[in-house]
């Protein structure tokens, strides 16, 4: 790593970033191979990937002639551990060491593109040889990841060499802190950590707070599951989000700030901690910035797995050291937050869209998106999906465009049943609001949240009791358990929930379940219980018939609830392949080669092993005759 | 001074009041469970909810936690309020049906069913002892461990707490260690034996409070105002 000198001016500063641009156009000229390894890429082998290419490059000798990247997360988790080489743009996914050095050899050393590691899109099968052309990329806007593919985030350089830090030039040299906010308030850019309060106003009313001391806060503890775009930001452009805070900072008079990230981001922890040491070393933080009066701290402070931590009063009580429970608002945080001063608590995404907002003026931010929604939102799009990842779109871009053009579609042909957006407290939507379009209000609407951006897609084969199972028993686990409304509230729609799942269903049950769905809505102090009701509210709004199967008629329509299914084999369909005999853990599949096998109840603990083994689809998830359960009477 | 209306009656409240505080200063009555005087506000029961705001914002808050504001509109006995209001009393039912306080609240509040299977762990998780152990006998000897479903009060790390000094000040303000009192139905999960009168009211009064501080249970003042 190159070493860092102190900035001492904003001339310095200037030159040092012109520098950098220069030299970036030079590396234009030779060949460039990025790989994208941030903690997805990472987890598929990107290290070793990385290894093999170097030892490639030097065993062809062209260790010289072309430079690695080593990035953070593209976004395209599905084709992870992948690279591009530069200029071409060439995109090849799914790699291992040995294909490494077929790349080197073929496409660097011959000039020719090997096809068999090149994207092919799920529903058309066609081979794309570019990165701007797979379907994926090309109905995003990436303003903010995009520049992942730029920056190696451990290197302030690199960060310079794309113009980074201009905006925070332009902001310090040209405009007052008024005029910071009245841009901000002009982008309509609203709060990306689900509730959607416009940024302006928040960093208006903290300015305007009587006192001296004020704090910034980052909000990074991302603990839905199945979401992790504020991770891949804090990973892959450190530097982005930072800057954001250094402009927020100036426009509030805050002199200090805190990054909230979760410890169990080891990879952000480390690349923010690094961006850190650097930002010091450059004399971009600390005492007398570029020798102007400004100064400010930033601090990193672990969150330790707390899903109620992202809540802003609870985060902020985790910072003071005291236990993560949230309190009423008012007094909101812009008046009384951090160590009871005014503190402005904004999302990593919130920050990461500063620095273009004022790079490229509240006009070109507020011409994308709809009319109350502005910019572009970036999903985590997980599940039934063909192509798994970060997804960056303009606001009022339709679900079905997301899942079917961008997603590629439901895996294996089968039909989408439901999206559930917003995390755990956000709702499921079925297949007619496949149409909605994406923004604040239209998803509260329809009875789900915009959330941090999770998006979980779900396949017919998905039962949607199971699911508002799953989500409610990780909101009674992460609930703090203050109010009584949010903590006996989830663990007894939990169990409700669990009982109908269990074939333990009684009628009555959903009357009580929206009736307990309501009260834990209404009466909760904070945002977790205010929303905990959504995904049993969603559930029984879209899909009440399932829960009614389940009730009335002891039967899973998905195939998914154990105690209301058996496995059987359709004989007609059976080749006697001993596929399933073979997976079955507890030997309950009995049969001959070219045989119609059997299954034996007694033995089979329903694990579903067969199932997936079967090739022929000739096992089915039967309705369970033989409901003898009877839930204990209730007093 | 601050002006503000409750339930269509302009009052005043001082600087740092509560809504809770205000109410009780004009006589207006909100049931409170983990609220006391000498400690801080808590906000975890949720008896205390009251209606602020007008239209589609309105909402529901603790009145115990949520600090008396210029112009604020509030409702104490609304449908809604009601409604939530007896869903807590249930769910506080469902985990200490033993306790004397819950049920005469369930009597007072015309709370007649309790639909969850009893899991009796005999506290609710107010946190009165924790707050008295800290507040007002300097003991800090219990406090709450865990989060969610498995929250429960304790001494750290389960042991015989040195600090604690068995003042007795978190048994004085529990209130569901009380037993309650063996009426006609002890066995049964809801007593109600003080659920005696019936509520008499004739008209519709939208802004009053029913006297039996029991809106909503027959029905009369809450129903839809007529046009």
């Amino acid at each position: 790593m190159k070493r860092i000198k102190k900035f001492k001016n904003v001339e310095e500063l200037k030159k040092a970033i012109e520098q950098q641009e220069a030299a970036r156009q030079q590396e234009k000229k030779k060949r460039v191979i990025v790989v994208s390894s941030g903690t997805c890429g990472q987890a598929r082998g990107s290290l070793k990937v990385i290894e093999a290419l170097k030892k490639a490059l030097r065993e062809e000798g062209l260790k010289d002639q072309v430079a690695i990247r080593i990035t953070g997360c593209h976004g395209f988790c599905e084709a992870e551990p992948n690279l591009i080489i530069y200029p071409d743009r060439i995109f090849y996914q799914k790699l291992t060491p040995p294909d490494v050095r077929t790349i080197v050899k073929e496409t660097l050393v011959e000039g020719r593109v090997v096809e068999k590691f090149l994207h092919r899109d799920p529903l058309t099968k066609e081979r794309a040889w570019y990165e701007n052309e797979i379907p994926f990329y090309q109905k995003q806007k990436r303003i903010v990841l995009g520049d992942n593919v730029f920056v190696d985030p451990t290197s302030l350089l690199e960060y310079l060499a794309i113009g980074g830090f201009r905006p925070f030039i332009k902001v310090l040299t040209r405009m007052k802190p008024e005029e910071i906010i009245q841009t901000v308030k002009q982008s309509g850019l609203r709060g990306r950590g689900g509730a959607g309060f416009p940024t302006g106003l928040k960093w208006e009313a903290t300015r305007r707070a009587p006192g001296d001391i004020k704090y910034i806060i980052c909000n990074g503890d991302e603990g839905d599951p199945g979401a992790y775009m504020d991770r891949s930001v804090l990973e892959g452009n450190p530097y982005r989000v930072l800057e954001g805070m250094m402009i927020g900072a100036l426009a509030i008079g805050a002199r200090e700030g805190y990054l909230y990230v979760r410890d169990e981001y080891p990879l952000a922890v480390r690349h923010v901690t690094l961006a850190l040491e650097q930002l010091y070393k450059a004399g971009l933080l600390g005492e007398k910035i570029l020798g102007t009066d400004f100064s400010l701290d930033l601090h990193l402070a672990k969150g330790a797995g707390a899903f109620v931590c992202g809540e802003e009063t609870a985060l902020i009580a985790s910072i003071e050291g005291r236990v993560g429970e949230p309190r009423q608002r008012p007094p909101f945080p812009a008046q009384k937050g951090l160590w009871r001063k005014p503190t402005c608590i904004n999302n990593v995404e919130t920050w990461a869209n500063i620095p273009l907002i004022m790079l490229n003026g509240a006009d070109w931010f507020s011409s994308i998106g709809t009319s109350g929604s502005k910019g572009t939102k970036i999903f985590s799009l997980v599940g039934k999906i063909n192509n798994t990842g970060l997804v960056e779109v303009p606001m009022g871009i339709t679900l079905r465009e997301i899942i079917y053009d961008i997603g590629g579609g439901i895996p294996e042909g089968k039909a989408f049943k439901a999206v559930q957006t917003g995390g755990p407290s956000g709702g499921c939507l079925p297949a007619s609001m496949l149409d909605q379009i994406i923004d604040y209000e239209s998803l509260t609407a329809a009875g789900s949240i915009m959330g941090s951006g999770g998006m979980i897609v779900m396949d017919e084969k998905t039962c949607m009791v199971d699911v508002a199972k799953y989500f409610l028993n990780f909101l009674r686990d992460e609930s703090c358990g203050k109010c009584i409304s949010c903590r006996e509230g989830t663990q007894r729609m939990w169990e409700i929930v669990r009982d109908i799942t269990e074939g333990l269903g009684q009628p009555g049950d959903l009357e009580l379940l929206e009736e307990l769905a309501l009260a834990t809505k209404e009466a909760s102090m904070c945002g977790l219980g205010q929303t905990a009701a959504n995904p049993v509210l969603s559930t029984l709004r879209y899909f009440r018939d399932e829960y009614e199967a389940h009730i009335y008629e002891k039967r899973c329509p998905a195939g998914v609830c154990k105690n209301l299914i058996r496995y059987a084999v359709i004989p007609e369909k059976c080749t006697g392949c001993e596929a399933c005999k073979r997976a079955c853990p507890t030997g309950a599949i009995q049969g001959t080669r070219k045989d119609v096998h059997l299954i034996l109840y007694d033995k089979c603990i329903k694990c579903g092993a067969c199932l997936e083994a079967c090739r022929f689809e000739a096992i089915e998830a039967q309705r369970e005759e033989a409901i003898t359960i009877v839930r204990e009477v209730k007093p | 001074m601050i002006t503000m209306k409750i339930n269509g009656v302009e009052v005043k409240a001082e600087e740092g009041w509560t809504i809770l505080e205000t109410a009780r200063f004009y006589g207006l009555e909100i049931p409170t469970l983990c609220h006391h005087e000498g400690l801080t506000p808590y906000g975890g029961c949720r008896l205390c909810l009251v209606e602020i705001g007008e239209g589609p914002r309105a909402k529901l808050v603790s009145s115990c936690t949520y600090p008396a504001e210029e112009g604020l509109v509030v409702h104490t006995d609304t449908k809604r309020v009601v409604q939530a209001r007896r869903m807590m009393i249930e769910l506080m039912l469902s985990v200490a049906p033993y306790s004397k306080v819950i049920q005469d609240l369930a009597s007072k509040f015309g709370v007649t069913r309790m639909r969850f299977k009893i899991r009796n762990e005999e506290c609710i998780l107010c946190g009165l002892c924790v707050r008295m152990c800290e507040e007002q006998m300097d003991g800090k000897a219990i406090g709450f461990q865990n989060r969610g479903y498995q929250r429960k009060i304790s001494t750290p790390f389960d042991l015989r707490s040195e600090e604690c000094r068995l003042c007795g000040g978190c048994i004085y303000i529990c209130p569901a260690c009380q037993l309650r009192c063996q009426g006609p139905q002890a066995e049964t999960a809801i007593c109600n034996a003080c659920l005696t009168m019936e509520p008499t009211c004739l008209d519709f009064y939208d802004e009053l409070q029913c006297w039996m501080y029991d809106a909503g249970r027959c029905g009369t003042c809450v129903r839809e105002k007529k046009s």
